[in-house]
C-alpha cells in the first residue's frame, strides 16, 4: 500500500492554473466596495525641508476626498521602536509624513485620495511645493573617508561583522609568488518586481482592519501596522497569498502600507494605494559599493593571503549592513587574513536585502581576482580552485555539514566543455566573434528561520497545513504540499496548504534561502507531532485493531493508520476523525534550527558555474552564449521549481554582469533611471542556452528535511564567472559592473 | 476644477459586450481593471515598458496601459480570463505549466496574450526570431527561457 513520495518529482505549480489564467489575485486586485483610491507625491529634492505646502487646488478638484500632508496627518505612534519592522536595522526607521524634513529625494511628502485613480493622480500633480534645500552627500566614492564601522543591533545577528585578523596579510602579499591588487566598484541595483508595490486595505468596521499588501513576510506587516496604529494585533489581519516577486523588496513594510493604512483608518474607508514604477525607486535598493582585495599566493598556486575591504553606502538614519568581506575565507584557506566592512553614511534611502544580498557583490570581486590570481600564477582557473579547494569551513575550522562543490566543479565543467578551452586570452573565435570562457565559485549561507505550522485533519480525512509564510514565485506552496504529503504517504490532492496570511501559525519572512528550511522543517516536526496524536486516538477507538500498537508499530499511509508488520491492518483517517466525534485533530509545532548541534559545524550551499561569452569584433557587443551552474544546495523538494530558482539567478547574474545599475547624478542626489526603459534588465533576447546541474548533496545534519534553499545561490557564482569570460575573449579585465560594449570599444 | 467628461464607449471583452461611461483619460488597463474587474490583464510599469498589460484588440497584441478606452470604441478585445475555452486551458496556458514558464506569475498573462499574438503575426520562423518578437515582455523571476520552451513548443505543434 506504499505511496509514491512526492519530494524530488518535477511536480507543476500547484497554482499554475491560477497564474495563467488571470485568477491568481495580487494585492492590488481585490474587488472592496466602496473604495477609495490614493497616489503618492514625492519630494523632488534631496535633503532640506518643504516650507509650504498647498492643496487647495488639488482639493478642488472633484472626486477628490482628503490629502494628507506631514501637517494635518493623524497623531501616531511617537516611539521610534514602534515603527522597528522585524527586519529593521540599527538607528531611526524612517516615518513618512513625520515632518517637514527632507532625508532623500523621492522621499513620499503627502498622499491623495481620490475616487478613482485617475483623479487621485491628476489631483497630485497640483499640489504647490516650496522647499528649502540644503547641501547633501550621494557620491560613496568622494565619501570614502567617512567610512566608519556598521552599529550593531538585532539585525547584526544574521549579518556578523568580519572576523579578526589572522597572521600578517600585508607582508604575506609583499613576499608571495603572486599577488593581485583589485578594486572593484557596483552601483546601485533596485529590485523591481513586475508587480507594483500595492496595499489594499479593507476597513472592516468595529476596529478590524483586512490588508492586502505586497509583501515577503505577512507577519512583519502585522506587527508594524498594530506597532504604530496602535491596534491590536488580532484586529490587523495581512494577506498576500500572490506576491508578484519580491527580490527581497518586501521584507520590511514599504511606505505604501503605511500611508494606505493611516488614511484608511482617518477616513473610516477602505484604500487602494498603488506605487507608480517610478516610485519603486523610492525605497530599498542594493547599495553601491567599493571592495579592495589583495589576494596571494606562493608558486604552488597555494593561497597565502586574503585581504578584502569593503565600503558600502547607507542612509542617514539607519545602518544597513550586508556580509561583504569575508566570503573567500569560507571557500579557500589562506595562513594570513584581513576581513573589513565599513559603512558611509549618504542622502539616500535606506538599502535594503536584494537577492544574495552582500555574497552577490562579494563573490564578483572574490572569483574576478582569483580568476586574475591563476592567470599570474599560470595555472588553469579550475585547478587553481581546486588546489586551493576546502573540505571544512578554513575560517571556523569546522566540518561542513555537507559540501558536495567538487561535485559541482566536475559536473558542470565537463557539460561545459571546459577542457576546450584554450587558456590564452583572446585566442578563440567564432567567425566575427571573440569567444570566452569564464568560471566562478559561489557560496551561500544555509538559513533556517523559526517557524510554526498548525497541521490537521479534517472532517474528510485530509490534511490541512497552515503557516503564515508567502509564495513569492519561489515554489513554496508546490514545496510544501510535497513535503507534507509525503509524511502522511498522501497524493498531493489530499493535501491543502494555507499560506500567504498573517492569521496562519508564525512565519518569520521569505528571505535568505529559507523558507523551505524553515516552514518545511516545521511541516515535517507538526506531521509528525499530528501521527502520535492520531496514533493515541485510534489505539483508544471501540474495538481498535491498533488498541496494543505501540508508536513505532504504525505508519501512515493513504489516508490511512495501519501495522507496519500487518499493512492490513488499518483505520483511515477519516475514521479517526469520526471517532474524535467529527472534530478535526490537529496540532501546532514549532521548528527551529538545532543550534546546539550546528554549533559545530559551518554550513553552506555552493555552486560552481561555467560561462561562454561571445564579443563581437567591432561593436564589442557581448552575449552570454550559454551558462551552465552546478549547484550543491542539500536535497531538491522539487527539481522543477528549484531548477526555475537556479536559471531565474543566473538570469540575474547575467543582468548584474552586463545590464542592470540604478544611475545616480551626483549633482542632483537623485536616482535618472527611475523606469523599465532606462533601468535593463536582460530581454528574451538577451538569454541563450542555461543549464543547470543538482549535485547529490544528502545532509543529515542542517534540518529534518537535509534542504538547504536555492533562491540566491543561483546568482552568486555569475557575474564573476561573465567578466573572467569577457577577459578570456578580450585579453581585457573590468572591474566595475555592469560590463557595457563601451568600455571595450 | 472639473473632472473630464465621462462618454460612453462601448466594446467586447471576451466576447461579452460592455457599455463604460469613462473619462477620456482611463487607459484600457485600468478601464479593465477598475471597471470590469478583469484584474488578469497587469500593470508593471503603465508607461509601454513592459508589456505586462499586453492583451489583443482585433486578434492584434496591444499595450492596454498605452491605449485609451475611448479609442476603442467597437472593438473586441481578449484578456488573459478569454484565453482558455471554459475549463479547457488554450495550448499556449498548458505549456506554460508545463514548462514552469513562471515564477510569480505576475508578466504571465502578458506573456500568454503577447505570444499568441506574435505567433498569429507569423513573422517569427525561429527561436532567434521569437525572443526577439517577445523580447517586449519583461520577466523579472528570469524565467526567460521557459517561458521560450513554452512558446516554442506549441509554435512547433502547430506547424
Amino acid at each position: 500500500m506504499q505511496s509514491t513520495p512526492t519530494v524530488g518529482k518535477p511536480i507543476s505549480r500547484l497554482e499554475g492554473i491560477l497564474k495563467v489564467t488571470g485568477a491568481a489575485r495580487y494585492a492590488a486586485e481585490y474587488e472592496v466596495p466602496d473604495l477609495l483610491h490614493g497616489y503618492v507625491v514625492n519630494s523632488t529634492i534631496t535633503k532640506g525641508s518643504i516650507t509650504r505646502i498647498d492643496t487647495t487646488q488639488a482639493m478642488a478638484v472633484e472626486g477628490v476626498v482628503h490629502i494628507f500632508t506631514h501637517e494635518n496627518r493623524p497623531r501616531l505612534a511617537w516611539f521610534d521602536l514602534q515603527y522597528a519592522d522585524m527586519d529593521a536595522p540599527p538607528g531611526t526607521v524612517f516615518k513618512p509624513l513625520h515632518d517637514a524634513t527632507i532625508h532623500y529625494n523621492g522621499q513620499p511628502i503627502a498622499l491623495v485620495i481620490a475616487q478613482d485613480v485617475e483623479t487621485a493622480r491628476y489631483a497630485a500633480s497640483l499640489l504647490t511645493i516650496e522647499y528649502e534645500e540644503t547641501s547633501f552627500d550621494t557620491c560613496l566614492n568622494d565619501n570614502l573617508h567617512k567610512a566608519r564601522k556598521p552599529k550593531k543591533g538585532l539585525a547584526s545577528v544574521m549579518k556578523s561583522p568580519p572576523p579578526k585578523p589572522t597572521g600578517d596579510v600585508k607582508k604575506a602579499f609583499q613576499q608571495s609568488a603572486a599577488q593581485v591588487a583589485a578594486e572593484f566598484r557596483h552601483s546601485t541595483e533596485h529590485h523591481n518586481p513586475m508587480e507594483l508595490f500595492a496595499t489594499t486595505t479593507v476597513y472592516e468596521g468595529d476596529g478590524q482592519l483586512t490588508i492586502y499588501d505586497k509583501t515577503q513576510s505577512t507577519i512583519n506587516n502585522q506587527l508594524y501596522v498594530a506597532n504604530v496604529f496602535g491596534l491590536k494585533y488580532k484586529y490587523v489581519r495581512v494577506l498576500a497569498p500572490f506576491v508578484g516577486g519580491g527580490f527581497g523588496s518586501g521584507l520590511r513594510p514599504q511606505y505604501q502600507l503605511f500611508l494606505c493604512v493611516m488614511a484608511a483608518l482617518q477616513l473610516k474607508r477602505s484604500v487602494r494605494l498603488v506605487l507608480d514604477r517610478k516610485q519603486m525607486f523610492s525605497f530599498g535598493h542594493r547599495p553601491q559599493n567599493v571592495q579592495r582585495l589583495h589576494f596571494s599566493a606562493d608558486d604552488k598556486g597555494q593561497l597565502t593571503g586574503l585581504s578584502h575591504t569593503a565600503f558600502s553606502a547607507t542612509s542617514q538614519f539607519e545602518d544597513y549592513a550586508e556580509t561583504v568581506s569575508e566570503w573567500s575565507h569560507k571557500l579557500y584557506p589562506a595562513p594570513h587574513t584581513s576581513f573589513d566592512y565599513q559603512l558611509v553614511s549618504l542622502d539616500l534611502h535606506t538599502p535594503v536585502d536584494m537577492r544574495a544580498p552582500g555574497g552577490n557583490s562579494a563573490l564578483h570581486a572574490i572569483e574576478c581576482t582569483m580568476d586574475e590570481l591563476a592567470y599570474k600564477l599560470g595555472i588553469d582557473p579550475l585547478e587553481f580552485r581546486l588546489r586551493n579547494y576546502a573540505d571544512e569551513d578554513p575560517s571556523t575550522g569546522k566540518p561542513f555539514t555537507s559540501k558536495a562543490l567538487r561535485a559541482c566543479y566536475q559536473l558542470a565543467a565537463e557539460q561545459f566543455g571546459w577542457h576546450q578551452r584554450n587558456p590564452q586570452p583572446a585566442s578563440m573565435k567564432r567567425g566575427n566573434k571573440l569567444v570566452g570562457y569564464g568560471m566562478a565559485t559561489g557560496i551561500w549561507d544555509a538559513f533556517q528561520f523559526p517557524a510554526r505550522v498548525e497541521a490537521m485533519i479534517d472532517q474528510e480525512g485530509k490534511l490541512v497545513i497552515s503557516n503564515a509564510t508567502t509564495d513569492i514565485g519561489t515554489g513554496t506552496l508546490t514545496i510544501m504540499t510535497q513535503i507534507a504529503a509525503d509524511e502522511f504517504g498522501l497524493p498531493i490532492e489530499q493535501v491543502n496548504v494555507h499560506y500567504g496570511d498573517s492569521k496562519k501559525p508564525f512565519s518569520m519572512f521569505q528571505g535568505g534561502s529559507a523558507t523551505t528550511a524553515s516552514t518545511g522543517s516545521a511541516i515535517v516536526i507538526a506531521a509528525q507531532a499530528l501521527k502520535k496524536k492520531l496514533w493515541k486516538i485510534a489505539k483508544g477507538m471501540d474495538g481498535s485493531p491498533l488498541a496494543k500498537a505501540g508508536e513505532a508499530d504504525v505508519a501512515f499511509d493513504s489516508g490511512q493508520i495501519y501495522l507496519r508488520h500487518d499493512p492490513s491492518v488499518a483505520i483511515s483517517l477519516a475514521a479517526i476523525v469520526a471517532a474524535n466525534k467529527g472534530r478535526p485533530i490537529k496540532t501546532t509545532n514549532m521548528g527551529k534550527p538545532h543550534l546546539l548541534k550546528l554549533r559545530k559545524y559551518a554550513k553552506a550551499t555552493h555552486s560552481a558555474a561555467f560561462v561562454e561569452v561571445e564579443v563581437d569584433a567591432e561593436l564589442k557587443t557581448i552575449t552570454v552564449t550559454r551558462a551552465v551552474t552546478a549547484v550543491a544546495a542539500g536535497k531538491i523538494i522539487n527539481p522543477k521549481t528549484a531548477r526555475s530558482q537556479i536559471e531565474g539567478s543566473m538570469v540575474w547574474g547575467i543582468s548584474k554582469a552586463l545590464h542592470e545599475a540604478t544611475i545616480l547624478d551626483e549633482k542632483l542626489g537623485k536616482f535618472m533611471n527611475p523606469n523599465l526603459a532606462e533601468y535593463h534588465i536582460p530581454v528574451h533576447a538577451d538569454i541563450h542556452e542555461l543549464d543547470v546541474i543538482f549535485a547529490d548533496e544528502p545532509d543529515e545534519i542542517i534540518n529534518e528535511l537535509g534542504v538547504k534553499g536555492v533562491g540566491e545561490i543561483g546568482l552568486v557564482a555569475m557575474p564573476a564567472a561573465i567578466a573572467n569570460a569577457v577577459y578570456h575573449a578580450t585579453g581585457k579585465r573590468f572591474y566595475n559592473l555592469p560590463i557595457h560594449f563601451n568600455e571595450l570599444l | 476644477m472639473s473632472y473630464p467628461a465621462a462618454r460612453p464607449v462601448t466594446f467586447s471583452v471576451n466576447g461579452v459586450s460592455h457599455t463604460l461611461s469613462l473619462a477620456p483619460w482611463v487607459t484600457l488597463l485600468d478601464a479593465l481593471r477598475e471597471r470590469l474587474r478583469l484584474t488578469g490583464t497587469k500593470k508593471g510599469c503603465d508607461h509601454g515598458q513592459c508589456g505586462a498589460c499586453t492583451v489583443l484588440c482585433n486578434d492584434q497584441r496591444i499595450l492596454s496601459c498605452m491605449t485609451l478606452a475611448v479609442m476603442k470604441q467597437g472593438a473586441a478585445i481578449t484578456t488573459i480570463e478569454g484565453i482558455a475555452t471554459g475549463d479547457t486551458l488554450h495550448p499556449l496556458q498548458q505549456a506554460f505549466i508545463d514548462h514552469d514558464a513562471f515564477q510569480c506569475g505576475y508578466c504571465t498573462p502578458g506573456q500568454i496574450c503577447s505570444a499568441i499574438g506574435m505567433l498569429r503575426e507569423g513573422k517569427a520562423r525561429t527561436r532567434t526570431e521569437v525572443k526577439e518578437l517577445m523580447s517586449g515582455n519583461l520577466c523579472r523571476c528570469g524565467a526567460n527561457k521557459t517561458i521560450i520552451d513554452a512558446i516554442m513548443e506549441v509554435k512547433e505543434s502547430y506547424e
